[in-house]
């Protein structure tokens, strides 16, 4: 087994999960930025719950939700004829769980720092909604966005827990690098678990270095 | 001072649980239930209560490599408790083994494992990580031996250890799994719609050993639960389980 397939494997992983969570988490962290409910706390926690709970609990009811009989599971079945634990497209959904708070937390802080008169301004001035959204809420939250990327791309890349218990440990589809080390350390093949490991700490740091200098830069302007 | 007194108190709290008529077992995770059992047994017997530790058996054998506080290890395979002996972790002469697993296909839902096993595109087969499970070697072996591991390996799914392996196939998850005979018995096993005992010859015997472990070789105690494991009461409880008792 290359070093690089696991590697790969959760590469990819990530970023189809980040690029989700963006897309999913910034009209939550929008709306919760700007809701007046007395709700709110409980949807806040409903979305941190994940950093909460352990991975048993999420991948408990993720392999019951997504197996074959359960309720988004079976649907899947009747769409695509197999079902969605021990496949790539079900380590994403878990995934999704799993890093939700990652995405949607620095994203709603940058709404919440956001004055409120710049966008009534732009309101007045005839733009809508969705425009002012893109054109002056999205560039002044650009280091909401990027540590909201990051932190779920990384979070997500150093999952383990969760792919255990709904992943099955298939090479190629859901072999990620965390389960790789892991069959190596038990397997006593510790020259491969440590070249993984090595790769993944490198990548780690440069990541995350990476969003620190980003954030430096936005910061400064 | 402050250090000390904390680690006085500390020696204080854990003393009790790590008093001498305590032993702590490492249990591959097919004989966790009939370890419970026989730890039961021991403990009414002479009184020394048993912790139990459960993991795939490479697992614990790299734990005990790396200084894991166990007494004695129940593996699911020769191999590992051989090597720790060979590498001192063991108590040299210690080593015998304690039953001989069985391995089964067992479906929940499928009312013929084989046909199951056969079909093209017909769901997961789940089995143990064979790396580091003896029970997921020994059904790679009958597959290859079958000569239909190439087509079912494209279907397969590994369990983390046998536990995880029959989870998969209890829950639905994977279509067949192989798994433990001994695990046939376990309390809140969904009915089977078929149960196939894989036939003996066509995989290397799982002789499960059991060794005493270096730190506890002045320990009585657990040199006394590997006499237990011997004796008739424990085989019978054994045979009771599903497991070959060999020797």
């Amino acid at each position: 087994m290359s070093i690089f397939h696991p590697m790969w494997l959760s590469i990819q992983l990530a970023a189809f999960t980040t690029v989700i969570l963006i897309l999913v988490g910034t009209p939550i962290a929008w709306w919760l930025s700007q809701t007046k409910t007395r709700w709110k706390p409980a949807v806040q926690a409903v979305v941190a719950m994940p950093i909460v709970l352990p991975p048993t609990v999420l991948g408990f009811y993720l392999l019951i939700l997504l197996g074959p009989d359960g309720a988004i599971g079976s649907w899947w079945v009747q769409l695509t004829g197999s079902a969605l634990t021990f496949s790539f497209a079900g380590l994403v959904i878990a995934s999704c769980v799993y890093s939700l708070p990652f995405a949607v937390q620095p994203i709603q802080n940058a709404f919440e720092s956001l004055p409120s008169q710049y966008l009534e301004r732009a309101w007045t001035l005839g733009a809508s909604r969705l425009d002012a959204f893109f054109s002056i809420v999205v560039p002044l939250s650009v280091r909401g966005f990027i540590s909201g990327i990051v932190l779920s791309f990384a979070h997500t890349l150093g999952e383990f827990g969760v792919v255990l218990m709904v992943g099955g440990n298939i090479p190629g589809e859901t072999r990620v690098v965390s389960i790789a080390i892991y069959d190596h350390v038990e397997s006593l093949n510790y020259a491969a678990a440590h070249r993984m490991s090595l790769l993944l700490i490198g990548f780690a740091f440069i990541v995350l270095m990476a969003m620190f200098m980003l954030n430096r830069r936005w910061g400064a302007r | 001072m402050r250090v000390r007194a904390f680690i006085v108190s500390l020696t204080l709290v854990c003393g009790p649980v790590l008093a001498a008529d305590t032993i702590s077992v490492a249990v591959a995770s097919n004989f966790s239930r009939p370890a419970a059992l026989l730890a039961a047994g021991f403990t009414v017997e002479t009184g020394v209560s048993v912790r139990i530790s459960n993991g795939s058996t490479g697992k614990l054998y790299a734990q005990i490599v790396n200084g894991a506080p166990f007494d004695v290890f129940l593996a699911a395979d020769a191999e590992r408790p051989m090597l720790l002996e060979k590498s001192g972790h063991a108590v040299a002469a210690s080593r015998f083994t304690y039953t001989q697993g069985a391995l089964v296909m067992w479906s929940r839902d499928a009312p013929d494992c084989l046909a199951v096993l056969a079909q093209e595109g017909g769901g997961r087969v789940a089995l143990a990580n064979p790396q580091t499970a003896p029970y997921g070697m020994a059904a790679v072996e009958f597959l290859q031996a079958e000569g239909s591991w190439e087509s079912v390996s494209a279907r397969a799914v590994y369990g983390e250890n046998i536990n995880q392996t029959l989870q998969f196939v209890a829950t639905g998850n994977a279509a067949v799994g192989f798994i433990a005979k001994s695990q046939l018995g376990a309390p809140q096993l969904p009915e089977p719609g078929c149960v196939w005992e894989v036939p003996a010859a066509s995989y290397t015997p799982i002789e499960q050993q059991a060794v005493l472990l270096e730190r506890a070789a002045g320990n009585a105690n657990a040199r006394r639960f590997l006499e237990y494991l011997r004796s008739a009461e424990a085989r019978d409880i054994l045979s009771r389980q599903g497991y070959g008792v060999s020797q």
